[in-house]
């Protein structure tokens, strides 16, 4: 039976690779159609040519950093809370916003924002989307360091006071070092989370804070281009390398 | 009179649903090596815990030194704890867990009182690894040189040998011991295991159901108990008639023995060996069972023999 | 600790604002009457809800069940024996595992694209066929509802095969090999020793991969041109062309509910099986 699972195996990666793969490919195809031309790097110059492009993505990085680091710190505070105080509203919750449609989640918020707005004369913009990123990042962040929190050895806070740490010092001398790795994995996937959200973000954003996800959607709808092609491969490969770097850091 | 650094007056601890220690009171002299014997759900490791101050008594005082502290927090106790996984911080290394304590009392100048402290658990050579790299035992003298660098005025042991393989056991109870009188600290270590708190302890306390049933040295407590539980405990022991013998102390013969021995009639139903030592079970002809400790001799008796148990009045435990 | 009970402070308030909250004005919304210039005004009403009984909606409302059932369905299939394998490679685990994970690392968006550039009329699959003579005029394969049904099956494939193999590696292996020391043949294992025994996992990856397809939004829009239309266009559209707050509102409470009793009911089952 080991033969039929290895080759099925097989035949599952290929098609789960295999569609980026070409994808990738083809971005370095002169041609927009997929004849094989000759090798060309035309439209990754092209992606840095427009300037639509770049400020999509310097939004996009802004957005993910800040969401991140609120939703890591935020996260990590909420997953310690709960390791020993249980709140099964609050995990509830949580576990809510994670299972909850995406267009339903950026579809309430606009509600929200409009809503307010009627008070605030405020607009969308970055900063909205900044707020909802946080809201529907959080979750992951609880999920990853909870599991982490289980790992631990459940004394360890007990053995920091013993020895002479009050409450604030165990946390910042004993759990946060000890949780650190989890914490790095948790933010790197609040980060790829944020970056790659269209849905949500389509729904918050403001005229003028358009993120890369919705760029390369709007072009998509227009047709498909070897433009996004070229986009895609170095989004792949940006993450896959964020992806290897922090994998060395959590066997470190 | 000797000074006491630990007691206990009357200490309650209730749960929901639960009475977990219904009033125990303990004095502990200082410099010994005192345990808290007994099974699991007794109470011991509630106690421990009540002393560390990890948890709050429903009723009762614990007293460090004369004084009342049970509304002080763990880091202002002068007391340490020996985890039973040890609680080791994984990211720092052996020498940083040490230095843990002693850095928290905001101390600069302690690299001799570690270096000190790593000599006398036997650890020179590995203090850079992290706890990971380290075997059990190893693990294990890590953190009590964590407790033992900030010379508390008592030491907590929660079933420090529970978790090494029974070779090491051996080994270690015989160097704890050494430990302990080396560094002159009071020393309370919570166990199920009476051997291990026979061989160890100056005194040991055994607890039962939240109660102590008797607190006296090792010897008092092992020959002469005085509830049949304490008896059970801390070996095997044989009731005949009303009288508690150990089977060590139970002796086989073909005939009754005489020179003011007691004896009873039985029939041998099986015979085991142990290597040292022949276990030979028996049925009084009253109907209570025995088991005879006998050593290698040349004497075997086969099941179905007709024999008689006998053992001297010295030997008897006589509870009420 | 009182340390801990602070700790969960600002997560609380968080999420009440921008999650709580945005549900019960959505909530409010669906019983409103929909706004000149868009939005909502008064009167109350439940006019909204009336109109999601028309049959056109709720043949949207089915089909998307359908369609998410379906994915899921296809998922469980194509994930379980890749967990298997994974669960048995004893040395390259964390490999194949990466394996698995890297596309979901990479952008949905891109990954959703990827079937747009693959299939579409210029696209790589109608070239080859061409080249090789098998077809002479490119095949509309895009933007019908099998096209869909692929991209999500492919975007999701990899949150059906984590949990199951979270559970396979907590599965005793001497359950295996009393299986076969009582006569079970290989096959005979899987069916009846390890798939019943990875019900957790599968429930849990029938979850995770079922939800977010009955709310999906991108894969039909991108995929499926503006033929088909799941409860995910409908709402999004309600919110921006159609500017009917309160119909939009109503069908999110809608999915909604739904979602909330499936999963309710799915834990529910789960820990009674546990107790």
């Amino acid at each position: 039976m080991k033969r039929w699972l290895t080759a099925y195996a097989v035949a599952f990666f290929a098609f789960l690779h295999l569609p980026l793969l070409t994808l990738a490919f083809f971005s370095f195809n002169s041609s927009r159609f997929t004849q094989w031309e000759h090798f060309s790097l035309d439209w990754y110059r092209a992606i840095f040519r427009d300037p639509q492009l770049i400020d999509a993505t310097w939004n996009s990085v802004i957005v993910a950093l800040i969401s991140t680091v609120i939703s890591t710190a935020l996260g990590t505070m909420c997953a310690y809370g709960l390791w020993k105080y249980t709140s099964r509203l609050l995990t509830g919750t949580l576990y809510l916003s994670l299972v909850t449609p995406e267009i339903v989640t950026g579809i309430s918020l606009l509600a929200l924002f409009q809503w307010m707005f009627r008070w605030l004369h405020w607009h969308l913009g970055l900063y909205t989307v900044v707020l909802a990123h946080v809201a529907f990042s959080i979750a992951y962040v609880v999920i990853v360091i909870s599991a982490r929190l289980r790992t631990l050895n459940p004394s360890l806070e007990e053995a920091a006071m013993d020895l002479g740490a009050n409450e604030w010092q165990a946390f910042f001398y004993v759990m946060l070092p000890a949780l650190a790795p989890g914490i790095i994995a948790a933010a790197l996937l609040a980060l790829t989370v944020s970056f790659d959200d269209y849905v949500i973000t389509s729904m918050v954003a403001g005229v003028d804070s358009e993120t890369l996800p919705m760029v390369i959607y709007a072009m998509a709808r227009r047709g498909a281009s070897p433009v996004i092609n070229a986009i895609s491969a170095l989004i792949t490969f940006c993450f896959g390398v964020l992806i290897l770097i922090s994998e060395q850091v959590r066997e470190a | 009179m000797e000074q006491t650094n630990l007691e206990v007056r009357q200490l309650v601890k209730e749960y929901p649903g639960q009475r977990a220690l219904d009033g125990i009171s303990l004095s502990v002299p200082q410099g010994s090596f005192f345990s808290l014997l007994g099974p699991s759900g007794c109470g011991k490791t509630t106690t421990l815990r009540l002393i560390a101050g990890f948890e709050q008594p429903t009723a009762g005082e614990v007293i460090l030194k004369g004084e009342v502290v049970n509304h002080r927090k763990p880091y202002e106790r002068r007391v340490s704890t020996v985890f039973q996984n040890y609680a080791l911080f994984p990211h720092l290394s052996a020498r940083a867990n040490i230095e843990f304590g002693l850095k928290r009392q905001g101390r600069t100048n302690f690299g001799s009182r570690v270096e000190d402290v790593l000599k006398l658990v036997g650890l020179a050579t590995k203090e850079n690894r992290k706890p990971a790299q380290l075997s059990g035992g190893e693990r294990q003298r890590v953190a009590l040189a964590r407790s033992l660098v900030l010379e508390p005025d008592v030491l907590l042991l929660d079933e420090p040998l529970a978790a090494l393989d029974p070779k090491l056991r051996k080994q270690m109870r015989v160097e704890l011991k050494g430990i302990q009188r080396r560094a002159g600290i009071t020393f309370l270590l919570v166990t199920h295991d009476q051997e291990e708190a026979l061989s160890m302890s100056d005194q040991l306390a055994v607890m039962n159901e939240g109660r102590i049933e008797q607190v006296g040295s090792p010897e008092e407590v092992y020959f002469h108990p005085r509830t049949k539980f304490v008896a059970g405990f801390l070996g095997a022991v044989n009731w005949i008639a009303g009288v508690g013998v150990r089977p060590e102390a139970t002796r086989i013969a073909r005939l009754p023995e005489n020179h003011g021995a007691r004896s009873s009639p039985a029939r041998v139903t099986n015979s085991v060996f142990l290597g040292d030592c022949f276990q030979v079970l028996c049925q009084l002809d009253s109907g209570e069972e025995a088991v005879a400790q006998v050593p290698r001799s040349f004497a075997t008796f086969s099941p179905g023999e007709a024999v008689h148990i006998c053992w001297s009045p010295s030997d008897e435990i006589l509870v009420p | 600790m009182k340390l801990r009970s602070w700790f969960l402070l600002p997560t609380w308030l968080w999420m009440l604002v921008f999650f709580a909250a945005p549900f019960v004005i959505v909530l409010a919304y669906s019983l409103l009457t929909r706004g000149v210039y868009g939005g909502v005004e008064q009167p109350w009403t439940v006019e909204a809800y009336q109109r999601l009984i028309d049959p056109l909606y709720l043949t949207i409302l089915f089909r998307s069940f359908a369609m998410a059932l379906a994915a899921t369905a296809i998922c469980l299939v194509m994930a379980f024996p890749v967990a298997l394998f994974i669960s048995r490679s004893h040395s390259r685990k964390n490999f194949y595992l990466q394996l698995v994970m890297l596309p979901f690392w990479t952008s949905f968006l891109v990954r959703t694209y990827a079937w747009l550039f693959l299939l579409r009329d210029t696209g790589l699959v109608n070239t080859v066929l061409m080249n090789l003579g098998v077809i002479h005029a490119p095949l509309s394969l895009l933007y019908n509802d099998g096209t869909v049904l692929l991209g999500l099956v492919y975007g999701y494939l990899p949150f059906m095969v984590l949990p199951i193999y979270a559970t396979l590696e907590r599965l005793d292996p001497a359950l295996v090999e009393a299986a076969a020391d009582l006569g079970a043949r290989p096959l005979a294992t899987v069916f009846r020793v390890i798939l019943p025994l990875s019900r957790p996992g599968l429930v849990a990856g029938s979850v995770l991969v079922f939800i977010p397809c009955l709310g999906a939004y991108l894969t039909p829009d991108l995929l499926g041109g503006g033929r088909t239309v799941l409860v995910g266009n409908l709402v999004q559209n309600q919110f921006t062309n159609a500017r009917d707050w309160p119909f939009g509102s109503a069908v999110s409470m809608l999915l909604m509910v739904l979602v909330v009793v499936l999963v309710w009911g799915l834990l529910r089952r789960e820990s009674e099986q546990l107790a």
